[in-house]
């Protein structure tokens, strides 16, 4: 009987927690690193479109941002419904554009300026007007490199 | 003996610190990898009233037209978005030689010799009213042509996908298949 009694005794031996932080923190450092704070308060509604046919953006330093659509719905009662254009944190003008470009180009090495990539995030529902005039002012800016910025289509 | 060294430090409530943490940057992070659609702008042009236009015979180029009831109007025919690739394809590599398709002329090209290179450009018109979707997977289909026949062409011949050739190969291919989208000067149609 003795063989049935030790067996009694036993029971599951409780798991080792000692190594607990050091799983925790390994996460911890993952996330640390690999999170990228928004820069931008995004005051418009944006939905992009979607694409199959698309190219990851590389250097992200060297890219700025022209944000499009229609105001929020908080803020809709300020600025109505049309879509607007938002550079940095606030609305902007089609005629703003060129200066923004130029800021943005003198913050970065003369070097780089060729390489600079314009990424336009422009919500689905918006029309073709807009955008065709924020494409006119670029080419005046000759900043020339664009990217439509969009979702991947689930498949 | 009486050894007193500091106390040790209760360390179980570092998990939960560490958690507490974790959870944060959880939550705020976001992983969202820039995307899209890459593509260059013509140059800025100065008084094109004074430049001849640059004659390109008719059959050489692919109309795309897009009004602002998002109808979509391909070489005088309406057509759907999801036949556009193929249409696309077919007039850019003309496999038949056919009159009404584009021209081709004979380049030097490496690993290929002597090939046959379309003279295809595709224009792409849109309306004010047009919608950003619609225009965006029309440009998505176009490039998708594009894509397929690099893709095709280098399975081909090596057997591999064009992106993952070298450098120069994918140099030859892109000669073979020079992307050459054009997007004329906006107009203003349809809009009230």
């Amino acid at each position: 009987m003795a063989k049935f009694t030790k067996k009694g005794k036993g029971g599951t031996p409780a798991i080792s927690t000692a190594s607990l932080p050091d799983i925790v923190f390994m996460l911890l450092f993952f996330f640390m690193v690999t999170t990228v704070m928004r820069e931008t308060d995004l005051k418009i509604k944006l939905k992009l479109p979607e694409a199959t046919e698309i190219k990851k953006l590389e250097k992200k330093s060297l890219v700025s941002y022209i944000y499009v659509g229609k105001p929020k719905k908080s803020l809709q009662g300020i600025y109505g419904t049309e879509p607007r254009i938002q550079l940095n944190d606030v609305f902007a003008k089609v005629s703003d554009i060129p200066d923004y470009i130029s800021s943005e180009r003198d913050k970065r090495d003369e070097k780089e300026v060729p390489f600079m990539t314009t990424s336009l995030k422009v919500d689905e529902e918006t029309k073709m007007g807009i955008v065709t005039d924020i494409k006119q002012e670029l080419r005046k800016a000759n900043a020339l490199k664009i990217n439509y910025s969009t979702r991947k289509k689930a498949e | 003996m009486a050894r007193r060294g500091t106390p040790e430090v209760n360390a179980s409530s570092m998990a939960d610190i560490a958690f507490l943490l974790l959870v944060f940057f959880l939550v705020t992070t976001t992983m969202d990898v820039d995307s899209g659609l890459s593509r260059k702008l013509p140059p800025p042009v100065e008084n094109t009233e004074n430049e001849p236009p640059i004659d390109i015979k008719e059959r050489n180029v692919y109309v795309v037209l897009l009004n602002m009831n998002n109808a979509l109007l391909v070489e005088g025919r309406e057509m759907r978005i999801e036949d556009l690739k193929e249409g696309a394809k077919e007039f850019i590599e003309n496999p038949l030689n056919n009159e009404k398709l584009p021209e081709k002329k004979n380049k030097d090209i490496d690993f290929f010799g002597n090939y046959p290179v379309s003279k295809g450009v595709i224009s792409l018109q849109n309306d004010r009213g047009t919608s950003y979707k619609l225009y965006l997977q029309v440009q998505n289909e176009l490039i998708a042509a594009y894509n397929e026949l690099r893709n095709e062409k280098a399975m081909q011949k090596w057997g591999k996908k064009f992106d993952d050739l070298k450098k120069k190969q994918k140099k030859a291919i892109k000669k073979i298949y020079p992307q050459r989208i054009s997007e004329a000067e906006p107009k203003n149609i349809g809009e009230n």
